[in-house]
């Protein structure tokens, strides 16, 4: 058992104590008793002998208030084992089709862009997120702020400088490190941006991760792993009964590429006042980029040409994704060669100054990941709401020429 | 260019930001990560439950304080060695001026409202220091590069004119539920809450309209021995029922419009109904002091539901009852505020019973709100791509390359495949009124319009002025605030009358020299003061034409503001005839950089003073006089130079009057000291005034 103080707004907004630590003790009780794992989130009136407690979990469907002596609730936790994974939500009512007055005041602003009916989607839903660097760091922000119901983050890596350099969510305090993992030290940070959002951490390698582990999830976001992973990842989300919908995030230099899996995606939207039903249809990762490339339409962006190589690059060497310095630049253009020869393309859709700020750009550019992790988080909540034309299937920008631009990269060409 | 994030400008240069909401929370964020080391930061504003769904930096606890100082506290917890110097100020506040804006390498403008930006843009003109503006509405956003003699400065395009309706379409013939609401909140409601002083359109313009307007006037005052159930049925009746009556013996109006319904409460509510209300809230009113609210007594609680019309007229009675009674001190005084729940209560209900008598769909109360409070739609998104454009835009412009600049929209459907589009920002405008000086022409009945009109109308509202200077030639026409009664100018509508009176008693004194002896006698001091105020004012008042340097047909006002250091000149043209719906401010201004109202379909429309961008946004000073309302236009396209450009653009007019509080104040010290100095009267040339003042 661990204990620890949590953020001081995990209370409803409307306590009128809100920012009062003194009378108000929170802390995390991890438990591990038979299997499960729960939390005590809050705690109010320490000194009164009460406690009030909600516990949401996913095979809860409403929030359940109880209202214990200190003493008795401990033991109470240990006795409620049939609880394997659980979300917590404060002041939010599952059952109902309502929201709370306190998430109608604080989304009001995004309500008025988006509507009531996609807030309680966005709300309801669980979002797994891989590779916690700068573009994914701005990408958490933005839909924890937007309000989903959950999140959960992958990221075994310790804090190193580099780690830092882009992702706001880390502050550069090494005491507060204390041998803790990013995610989980991003995850304080995103915790404490919105009171209503579950943040939690998964430990382990996301490429081992069953079927079952993903099933919990309504969209799952990958970064900084192998075209290896990714293409896995995909599967094994595609394999589940429900739709999760699938993204892949990469930022190099001032350059970046969203790719957006959503299977089959059906919406419904205005065109001329009258409501259409609309439905696209999405390759898999691996099929996307197993299109030969002579047969993509001439403009297509360069950087996706060059991300390509880079990953078959990486790929060819056994490297980790973003493993690849200037030293690697000569056999990098060699391989670019030999790919542009099989796929019969010109080797100028692939320049090799771009390639070279590629490579050399390790570190993220922090304008570019706000840029890539905005439309993202745009996409996300797009695809979570129903509202809005999804792109597809591929986003690029530079910010050396400021352009955003989709690409439809898939088996089919688009303008059949 | 080799690498924009390794430029070596980056560290030494010095920013100013200007707007901490929504975009400056973000932008706070990406300048520190992208190793900015000396960022100032300009935010009047203070923090809002509201802007927590964006504004990331801020916290509850936060709460009512400083966005400026709580965002640089946040952003040194993850940067902490740069340094951030917040300003808890109107950037329009006097220390702001030419001089403070040299100091910096570029302006980044995170601002909400159309008279900041002009307001900066100039400031940047006179101090030639480069300007990244950028604005967002929900998924739409925009970030443009001004450098002076480079690009086109903010004003040089035009901008969407603030959207007005005309009188008659607020007052008799709506057609649109937007019309409702500025006749629920722009005229019932000041009529009824606010001063009573004001000029208000409320009543329908019948027939004869001398012997009714009188009528109907009593109708608002509660009798002396009227009690508050029996008024408030007679108030609903006589705005709902007796007006649409009135309306609709005037069988011309409605050839070709559907009639309206007059609605009576007797066929809304049974009088048993009512009753039970009133016992209900008469023990939960008082109970409930701090927050009173109409829909908390009535049982009623998604503020998204949309109420019937019994709903409508249940609430209603509520709220007028719960002012009248409980909130019976602020009577009298009462401005709309969108944070004011239950006025918010008051005038859905109101507009929505309108509605119902016109035949227009109802909405709920949070719809109505929206476009009553003139509620920007932002989300944290846009905000976050908008400030990584700005910050990119900067360090091209701080790097001085000049060929890669952008002016970059984000779009919510993509064009040519971009979400992102650059553009090649444009030339500076060459018939632009405020970077190349070009003359603007004013049309004006100079034999009928006051000095008063031209400059709250034009100077203030069309030209973004907060301390203009108006000459003609080398007399001095007119200064701002140079010599204002605060409390006058508080005031102002309600001593106007009382002031033009005093300045027919005093013009007759004077004749007979008896001013010495006989002003102590029938003024106290106050009246004195006012006596002073309005001679320094008389020309304020006096229509064009007759000022000591006349404003007729062909003669140059040169406009200036002090603080912006920025000049203009307009040519008057004499002209008789306005068309009152058309032109209702009976002027037309010329060669302003202003696009033809766009108006489109009332669900973009969001009220009174509307704005581009974000958060900060919600708390602008609303303009009060005018019925108008302004309308999003977002990305409507236009050519212009035979480009295609996207606007995605809201333009506001604001008054802002408390800026200039604590000048006015100055002035009342001094006036008290020059309390005998009617010397002055023999000097009726107001330039001259002036010169003996200031010395
Ligand atoms: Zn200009």
């Amino acid at each position: 058992m661990n204990s620890r103080i949590l953020q001081p707004n995990m209370r409803p907004l409307t306590s009128p104590n809100f920012t009062g630590f003194s009378n108000v003790i929170r802390f995390v009780l991890s438990l591990f008793a038979t299997g499960a794992r729960l939390r005590i989130f809050r705690f109010t009136s320490f000194l009164s002998n009460s406690i009030e407690l909600k516990v949401v979990s996913a095979q809860l469907t409403s929030v359940r208030a109880f209202d214990f002596s200190i003493f008795s609730s401990l033991s109470f936790f240990v006795r409620f084992p049939a609880i394997n994974h659980y979300l917590y939500r404060l002041g939010l009512n599952m059952d109902g089709e309502e929201l709370t007055e306190q998430e109608t005041a604080l989304y009001d602003r995004q309500i008025r862009v988006w509507g009531a009916d996609a807030q309680r989607r966005l709300s309801k839903s669980h979002i797994l997120v891989c590779g916690m660097k700068g573009t994914v760091a701005e990408f958490c922000k933005n839909i924890v702020l937007a309000g989903v119901g959950s999140v959960t983050l992958v990221d075994d890596r310790v804090v190193t400088e580099e780690a830092l350099s882009a992702n706001f969510l880390i502050p550069p305090d090494e005491s507060v490190y204390g041998g803790r993992t990013v995610a989980e030290i991003c995850g304080d940070s995103l915790r404490e941006f919105n009171p209503m959002v579950s943040v939690s951490v998964q430990k382990g390698d996301i490429s081992s991760f069953g079927g079952d582990f993903f099933d919990k999830f309504n969209v799952v976001v990958i970064s900084c792993c192998s075209a290896g992973t990714k293409k896995l990842i995909n599967d094994k989300c595609r394999k589940l009964s429900k739709r999760v919908a699938f993204y892949t995030v990469d930022c190099r230099d001032s350059c970046g590429e969203i790719f957006v899996d959503l299977q089959s995606y059906k919406y419904s939207k205005k065109k001329l006042g009258e409501t259409v039903e609309c439905e696209i249809q999405y390759p898999r990762l691996e099929d996307a980029i197993s299109v030969p490339w002579k047969v993509l339409p001439k403009k297509v962006s360069k950087l996706y040409f060059a991300m390509r190589v880079i990953e078959s690059f990486e790929e060819a060497e056994g490297r980790k994704a973003g493993e690849i310095t200037i030293g690697d630049l000569p056999a990098l253009l060699k391989l670019r060669k030999e790919i542009c020869e099989t796929q019969s393309l010109n080797e100028s859709h692939v320049p090799s100054i771009l390639l070279e700020r590629l490579v050399m750009g390790a570190r993220e550019f922090p304008p570019a990941c706000a840029v890539i992790g905005g439309i993202l988080g745009q996409e996300v909540i797009k695809a979570i709401s129903g509202k809005g034309d999804p792109l597809k299937n591929f986003f690029f920008f530079d910010a050396m020429d400021g352009k955003g631009i989709i690409e439809d990269i898939s088996n089919e060409p688009p303008n059949k | 260019m080799a690498s924009l994030q390794h430029s070596p400008a980056i560290k030494d240069a010095k920013v100013l930001m200007v707007g901490a909401g929504g975009i400056g929370c973000e932008l706070l964020k990406t300048l520190a990560l992208s190793g900015f080391q000396d960022i100032h930061i300009i935010d009047m504003d203070t923090i809002e439950v509201s802007n927590l769904n964006r504004q990331f930096l801020f916290r509850q606890s936060h709460v009512g304080q400083s966005k400026a100082k709580v965002a640089r506290d946040a952003v040194l917890k993850f940067r902490p060695h740069i340094s951030i110097t917040p300003y808890h100020a109107n950037v329009k506040d006097p220390s702001f001026n030419v001089d403070f804006f040299k100091q910096f390498n570029v302006v980044l403008n995170g601002l909400d409202n159309l008279d900041a930006r002009r307001h900066v843009n100039r400031l940047c003109l006179a101090a030639d220091v480069p300007l990244v503006e950028s604005g967002t509405t929900g998924f739409l956003g925009q970030v443009t590069v001004h450098v002076k003699g480079k690009t086109e400065c903010y004003e040089c395009q035009p901008k969407p004119a603030p959207k007005s309706y005309p009188v008659c379409t607020i007052t008799s013939t709506p057609s649109k539920f937007v019309h409702c609401i500025v006749w629920a909140k722009d005229l019932l409601f000041a009529k009824l809450f606010g001063d009573k002083n004001q000029d208000n359109d409320l009543n329908v313009r019948s027939g004869d309209v001398a012997s009714s307007s009188e009528h109907a006037d009593d109708a608002f005052e509660q009798r002396k021995d009227e009690d508050v159930e029996h008024y408030r049925r007679r108030i609903y009746d006589h705005v709902f029922a007796h007006n649409i009556e009135v309306a609709l013996s005037n069988e011309e109006t409605w050839k070709n419009r559907n009639k309206p319904r007059p609605i009576y409460s007797k066929d809304v509510l049974s009088d048993k109904l009512s009753q039970q209300n009133g016992t209900v809230d008469g023990s939960s009113a008082t109970d409930n002091l701090p927050s009173l609210s109409a829909m908390t007594s009535l049982g009623l609680k998604n503020p998204q539901d949309v109420w019937n019309l019994m709903e409508n007229s249940r609430v209603f009675l509520e709220a007028l009852k719960l002012f009248l009674v409980n909130r019976k001190k602020e009577v009298g005084n009462l401005t709309f505020d969108k944070d004011d729940q239950l006025a918010v209560e008051f005038v859905t209900a109101a507009a929505n019973i309108r509605a119902a008598s016109f035949g227009i769909p109802l909405h709920s109360l949070f719809e109505a709100k929206g476009i009553a409070g003139n509620i920007v739609h932002a989300v944290a998104t846009t905000n976050a791509i908008v400030a990584g454009l700005i910050v990119i835009e900067a360090i091209k412009v701080l790097e001085k390359n000049t060929d890669a600049y952008r002016m970059t929209y984000c779009l919510e459907h993509p064009s040519r495949k971009m979400l992102l589009m650059p553009v090649e920002p444009f030339e500076p405008n060459k018939s632009c009124y405020v970077c190349f000086k070009t003359p603007l022409t004013l049309e004006i009945n100079t034999r009928r319009s006051k000095l008063r009109d031209f400059v709250e109308k034009i100077v203030k509202a069309k030209l973004g002025m907060s301390y203009p200077l108006i000459m003609v030639g080398h007399a001095l026409l007119y200064e701002f605030g140079d010599d204002l009664d605060e409390d006058m100018v508080k005031n102002y509508s309600a001593n106007l009358e009382k002031v033009k009176s005093l300045l027919c008693v005093s013009k007759r004194f004077l004749k007979g020299q008896l001013v010495s002896f006989l002003f102590p006698l029938f003024f106290w001091k106050k009246a004195l003061m006012m006596m002073i105020w309005s001679f320094s004012h008389f020309y304020y008042f006096q229509v064009l034409s007759e000022l000591p340097s006349p404003v007729m047909g062909g003669t140059i006002l040169q406009v200036e503001d002090l603080q912006q250091e920025f000049t203009c000149n307009i040519s008057v043209k004499h002209r008789e005839e306005f068309d009152e719906e058309k032109e209702p401010d009976e002027m037309v201004l010329s060669g302003l950089t202003e696009a033809p109202s766009m108006a489109k379909d009332d669900n973009h429309s969001i009220g009174n003073g509307g704005s581009t961008s974000n958060a900060l946004s919600a708390d602008i000073t609303e303009a009060k006089t005018d019925v108008e309302v302004e309308e999003i236009s977002d990305g409507t396209e236009y050519i212009h130079s035979g480009k295609k450009r996207k606007l995605p653009e809201v333009s506001q007019a604001t008054k802002d009057v408390s800026d200039d509080e604590t000048r006015n104040h100055k002035n009342v010290e001094k006036l008290d000291d020059e309390d005998d100095d009617i010397v002055m009267l023999d000097h009726p040339d107001v330039d001259n005034q002036k010169k003996q003042r200031l010395q």
